[in-house]
């Protein structure tokens, strides 16, 4: 397994928002997590990127035990994060956000990966040079994914890529999702559209205040009768 | 009448110079932390004094200069390092009051290894004035603003142009998103220590040929400094700047209109306006500007 939690609990105070998790993800797979408002999905990002502190269990990555490694060096891992409400650096121009997404990266193949990111994005070729705060929602949302790839992921984490965007727009950011799982991305999704989350995953995890309460094939979550009925609203 | 005014401008543009170093002192340092460091006086003082107390023990100016930048630096980290790091999880208001702490420690600290007397040190290209319309301009005032710009333009390019000046812009514009970069928070704080250090530094080498130095220096330059910064919006680059300027060009003015003993006055009474009327400076962002 690329990466696998054990026992994973987190705290905000004396609030625990992560109960006891045990989530592993396969190298090439595409593995959805899928819970309610405040179910402590993105509490779960963050910890396995090392911005958050856990009060108990495990993070191995690649066969490494990376539960005490400063965020950074998680970076230079291999582990990316596109984080909840993109988070871009707004003053900063479209180019400037994508080579900071290279940060951790050696190699003068920067300039190349960027232009394998414009012809992935174009419309972030024609903002190249905008601040990228003036970018709308989905453009955002491109840029925060386009971002991340720029480090070479060997494990993509997505918060909630399609949160505020038009139909039509989340329709292309899961498109884009399963495109990088075509081109052999291993991906964590984290979604409150379990719906299109788990239609695409080949893996589920159902999180419920702070717990999984159910795992299973991706399929077999969307044709669960609890599943449908607590998230999908059928 | 016009020669008087160009007169006062030499000197406010001279004083001004330093202001804005020190003023963009506070905005990196605050940028990175969002921490005041009020001991960026002291690093004006630090840069001054030991570059004269090494002249004055034989040590050629060049050399002392780079030497007591070099100190001065060493002295931010440490700053960063021994004092800010250890209280990372303390509040902000915390933090900045153990940066007053540092400054008085420092103070002291500059009494022992030194003393309490005034320090000088030679004019870097003689003392022979220049007449410019009909106004006197000290070539010492040239290199203040000349060095102040040069460092200035550095600083541009450093943050414009170089991956890691960058990553700390980005990391003062969204923390969060940086660590998940892999930007190094801890380097970037402790860098923008050394650089703030570094900008204090070199201003108080070039102006302690005009205005002498001693261990408390700094506490008035160091003001005038942080009403800069807070005049051009705090953590804003061009405002420090921008602020710097007009703080050292309103209190020439004030102690040649009126008299001098309000010299000092007019930076408080810009903090106060600022306060009061400009809450975000004049180059700040308005309230929250997140999406
Ligand atoms: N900074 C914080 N301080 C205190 N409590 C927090 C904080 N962030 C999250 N929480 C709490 O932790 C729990 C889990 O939050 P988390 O953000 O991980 O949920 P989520 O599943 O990502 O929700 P959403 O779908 O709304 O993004 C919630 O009860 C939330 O109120
Ligand atoms: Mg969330």
């Amino acid at each position: 397994m690329l990466l696998e939690i054990s026992g994973l609990s987190s705290h905000y105070g004396r609030i625990q928002a992560v109960r006891g998790i045990d989530v592993t993800v396969g190298e090439g797979e595409l593995v959805a997590l899928v819970g309610a408002n405040g179910a402590g999905k993105t509490t779960m990002l963050r910890c396995i990127s090392g911005v958050q502190p856990l009060t108990g269990g495990t993070i191995r990555f690649d066969g490494r035990d990376i539960t005490r490694m400063p965020a950074d060096q998680r970076v230079a891992l291999g582990i990316a994060q596109v984080p909840e409400g993109r988070q871009v650096f707004g003053p900063m121009s479209v180019e400037d956000n994508l080579r900071l997404g290279a940060y951790r990266r050696k190699g003068d193949d920067v300039e190349a990966d960027i232009k394998r990111m414009y012809d992935m994005f174009p419309i972030l070729f024609k903002k190249r040079e905008l601040p990228a705060g003036t970018l709308s929602g989905g453009q955002q949302q491109m840029l925060a994914i386009a971002r991340a790839l720029m480090s070479h992921p060997r494990l993509l984490l997505l918060d909630e890529p399609s949160m505020g965007l038009a139909p039509l727009l989340v329709a292309e950011i899961f498109n884009v999702v399963q495109a990088l799982k075509r081109q052999g991305t291993t991906i964590f999704l984290v979604e409150q559209n379990a719906y299109a989350a788990l239609a695409i995953a080949d893996r589920g995890y159902v999180l419920e205040t702070g717990a999984v309460v159910m795992s299973d094939v991706g399929q077999t979550l969307l044709a669960d009768e609890r599943v449908k009925e607590a998230y999908l609203g059928l | 009448m016009f020669a008087e005014l160009l007169q006062y401008l030499f000197a406010g543009l001279t004083s001004g110079a330093i202001y804005a170093l020190a003023g963009l002192g506070f905005a990196i340092i605050y940028n990175s932390s969002h921490v005041i460091n009020f001991a960026q006086g002291e690093f004006i003082m630090i840069g001054g004094m030991s570059t004269a107390m090494m002249v004055a023990a034989g040590v050629p100016l060049p050399v002392a200069s780079l030497l007591a930048v070099l100190v001065t630096m060493l002295v931010g980290v440490a700053l960063e390092k021994f004092a800010i790091e250890p209280a990372r999880n303390a509040d902000v208001t915390t933090i900045i009051i153990i940066t007053i702490g540092a400054s008085i420690f420092l103070r002291g600290l500059a009494q022992i290894v030194w003393d309490k007397e005034f320090h000088s040190l030679p004019a870097f290209s003689g003392e022979t004035p220049l007449n410019v319309g009909g106004a006197t301009l000290m070539p010492q005032s040239i290199w203040v603003v000349g060095v102040a710009v040069v460092v200035i333009v550095a600083l541009w390019w450093f943050f414009n142009r170089t991956l890691f000046g960058k990553a700390m812009l980005a990391t003062s514009f969204n923390r969060l998103a940086a660590q998940l970069m892999g930007i190094g928070v801890k380097k970037v704080l402790m860098v923008s220590f050394a650089l703030s250090a570094l900008l204090g530094a070199v201003g108080g080498i070039v102006v302690t040929p005009i205005t002498f130095t001693n261990y408390e220096a700094g506490i008035m330059l160091g003001l005038k400094g942080f009403s800069a910064a807070v005049l051009g919006g705090l953590g804003n680059g061009m405002g420090a700047i921008v602020g710097g300027l007009a703080v050292g060009i309103a209190e020439a003015l004030a102690s040649g209109y009126l008299s001098s003993a309000y010299k000092d006055a007019v930076a408080f009474v810009i903090i106060l306006f600022v306060l009061f009327f400009l809450p975000n400076g004049l180059f700040g962002k308005k309230g929250t500007d997140r999406v």
